[in-house]
């Protein structure tokens, strides 16, 4: 290996340090542990671990939206399993992000219905509008565009998720008033 | 109009509310059950009803009932599977969200008949407001009595939860599902043991389909005999369709099943014809991973009988002619729709949902898509249709579960009826590139090119 390739691996493996590292700050408030208390309560008392996904889900979405390694362990923690345990279940499932991902997360579906309804040009227009690809936060943090497989709404189509609700039927002039309300933060995101 | 059994009351104002549906006789079989029959009596009158699984698999709910161990006396579980993701399907989401108090009494009276003391609904994680009001409804349902220690005075307890997924197509299949509501990645378990003798920690479960769940209700109001007096043969009963494509009218509707597939897609009380103009070209009649029909065995069978909304109809000839009912995910393509481009949106689909654990559909999967992939943008090649059909055989029953199947048949039934729209791609790839997703030659006009061209 010459010099010059030896400073590129470095130089790469630092770029992907530095994107894949990033802080979260950790607060289980005691509204959020009541709830974790109330879904470990639905399984039986030796059955903890069952509770994992809808606690993943609570902790994530009292987090921006996404779940650093200290946060897995610490719901490792708190349901008294091996931190392997959480890791291996939240890199399975796709609503578990594991990097820091935009405030409001347009997910278009683009399997065949949607697309036989012109998802994907709309998500062509989404993406040309905010000036980032598919999966990119914005500069600013608040948006980004993914493509996910299909949602269930396949008669409402073209639609997307957002939040834990689904915008359905959209057209480009949806899609400019709903950039607009996120902006002046006229989105609920989370029903709680 | 036929028979509506589980959407009758869901034009009823409020229906979503506990009091609504009370005032409007719901949880009467729960009373019924309880009070009056004992747990075999109510298998019994599902078993005469001829209800069949409505996730896809089309078994017989009661023999699925009867299987579960109740020898070994462990506590055993009713899950059921709202992991609703099929695409093309739509209707569970429905029930659950107009009518979530549907489900909840059907899940107390099938608990009953199997002896559960602790049952789960399993939802799919996308569904996360439909949770919610699942939850409310429970809540609701446990205020008034209707879950907890000794219901209605009778002895009987129940304890029934909602647990959410997290975004996983592979949980849908019932092994998967029962490890995803253990914690666990959604890994489907290899069969035998099946979930009736070792399901959730190990105890004997059932999981049943939401709407399999709701239509348990009207059977013990009514009976099994009344139930299975509706449809034909052995499709008994109503079945909830959801249409969506180039239709009029996309939605869910509910219908008797033996409707002729002519006037579901024709008539104004269904999906109304085609939305435009444009004439009708293909059909998939259960989701995804059924066969596609091509537009000459849509109305009819091959053998020239009325093709009809049943498990057996639709199936009619196998995968050479037919299909088959599934969930019901009704999707109806018009002539502007390519097939290819469906068949590799639908292989990026499989690709992106298996779980990886066999590798014939772990790889085999990812090939499809590629092959179709690069045909699709003009980069075929001409052995690429044998390919995928040598891939898609190497994936089929090879698997611990059936999405390797549900992966492979889309494949090997669009090129069994479509396969001049492949090989047009392939030899005239500068007429598909820089399309707007749609073919540009009208499938006749395909057909004539490709006939005239010699290698």
């Amino acid at each position: 290996m010459t010099q010059r390739q030896q400073t590129d691996k470095a130089f790469r493996i630092k770029i992907k340090m530095e994107k894949t590292h990033h802080k979260q700050e950790i607060h289980i408030t005691d509204s959020l542990m009541a709830r974790i208390n109330e879904l470990i309560s639905h399984y039986p008392a030796d059955k903890r671990k069952s509770a994992l996904l809808p606690v993943l889900h609570e902790v994530q979405d009292a987090h921006d939206n996404w779940l650093s390694i200290e946060l897995q362990d610490k719901v490792a923690e708190i349901l008294h399993i091996k931190p392997i345990e959480v890791y291996e279940v939240a890199s399975f499932y796709t609503m578990f992000n594991r990097r820091p991902v935009g405030k409001y997360m347009f997910e278009f579906c683009q399997t065949s219905p949607c697309c036989l309804n012109g998802v994907e040009n709309l998500m062509d227009y989404t993406c040309e509008k905010l000036g980032v690809p598919v999966g990119e936060p914005t500069a600013d943090g608040l948006f980004e565009v993914r493509g996910v497989e299909c949602l269930g709404a396949c008669g409402y189509a073209p639609m997307m998720q957002l939040g834990d609700f689904y915008q359905e039927h959209l057209t480009k002039e949806k899609i400019d008033q709903l950039i607009d309300d996120c902006k002046a933060n006229k989105i609920t995101l989370h029903d709680k | 109009m036929s028979q509506k059994i589980l959407l009758d009351k869901i034009n009823v104002p409020g229906i979503k509310t506990y009091e609504v549906y009370r005032q409007n006789g719901g949880y009467a079989s729960v009373e019924k059950a309880l009070k009056t029959l004992t747990p075999d009596e109510v298998v019994e009158e599902v078993k005469t009803s001829g209800l069949r699984g409505r996730g896809g698999a089309g078994f017989p709910t009661g023999m699925k009932w009867s299987f579960i161990d109740k020898k070994s006396g462990k506590p055993r579980h009713l899950v059921c599977n709202a992991d609703e993701s099929e695409p093309g399907t739509f209707k569970d989401r429905f029930l659950m969200e107009y009518i979530p108090h549907l489900l909840i009494e059907g899940m107390i009276t099938s608990s009953y008949a199997l002896g559960c003391n602790l049952s789960y609904i399993y939802i799919r994680g996308e569904y996360m407001w439909v949770y919610k009001i699942l939850e409310r409804a429970l809540a609701e349902a446990r205020a008034a009595g209707w879950l907890g220690k000794n219901i209605l005075g009778t002895g009987y307890d129940l304890e029934l939860y909602v647990q959410i997924g997290a975004g996983a197509y592979i949980c849908g299949e019932e092994t998967a599902l029962i490890e995803s509501l253990e914690g666990k990645r959604g890994n489907p378990r290899i069969k035998p043991p099946f979930p009736a003798i070792s399901g959730l920690w190990t105890n004997p479960t059932v999981v049943n389909n939401v709407e399999t769940i709701a239509a348990v209700p009207w059977i013990v109001n009514n009976s099994g005999a009344d139930y299975a007096k509706i449809g034909i043969g052995r499709s008994t009963g109503t079945k909830l369709i959801s249409a969506s494509g180039h239709i009029k009218n996309q939605g869910v509707y509910e219908i008797e099943l033996g409707l002729s597939v002519y006037e579901f897609m024709n008539s104004d009380a269904y999906l109304g014809g085609m939305s435009s103009d444009r004439p009708l070209k293909a059909f998939v009649p259960g989701g995804s991973s059924v066969p596609v029909l091509p537009a000459n065995l849509i109305y009819k069978t091959a053998a020239g009988e009325d093709r009809l909304m049943t498990y057996e109809s639709l199936s009619d000839g196998g995968f050479a002619t037919g299909s088959m009912l599934g969930s019901g995910g009704f999707i109806v393509y018009n002539d502007t729709a390519c097939i290819v481009r469906n068949t590799w949106n639908f292989s990026r689909f499989y690709h992106h949902e298996s779980c990886g654990q066999c590798s014939p559909c772990r790889e085999g999967t990812g090939w499809l898509e590629k092959v179709l992939h690069r045909i699709e943008n003009g980069h075929g090649r001409e052995e690429d249709v044998d390919l995928l059909l040598s891939i898609q055989s190497k994936i089929e029953g090879n698997t611990i579960c059936p999405l390797g199947d549900a992966a492979s048949w889309p494949v090997a039934a669009a090129i069994r009826h479509f396969r001049d729209e492949f090989e047009y791609h392939i030899r005239f790839p500068e007429k598909i590139k820089n399309r707007d997703h749609f073919v540009a030659e009208p499938f006749e006009q395909v057909k004539h090119l490709v006939a005239k061209q010699t290698i």
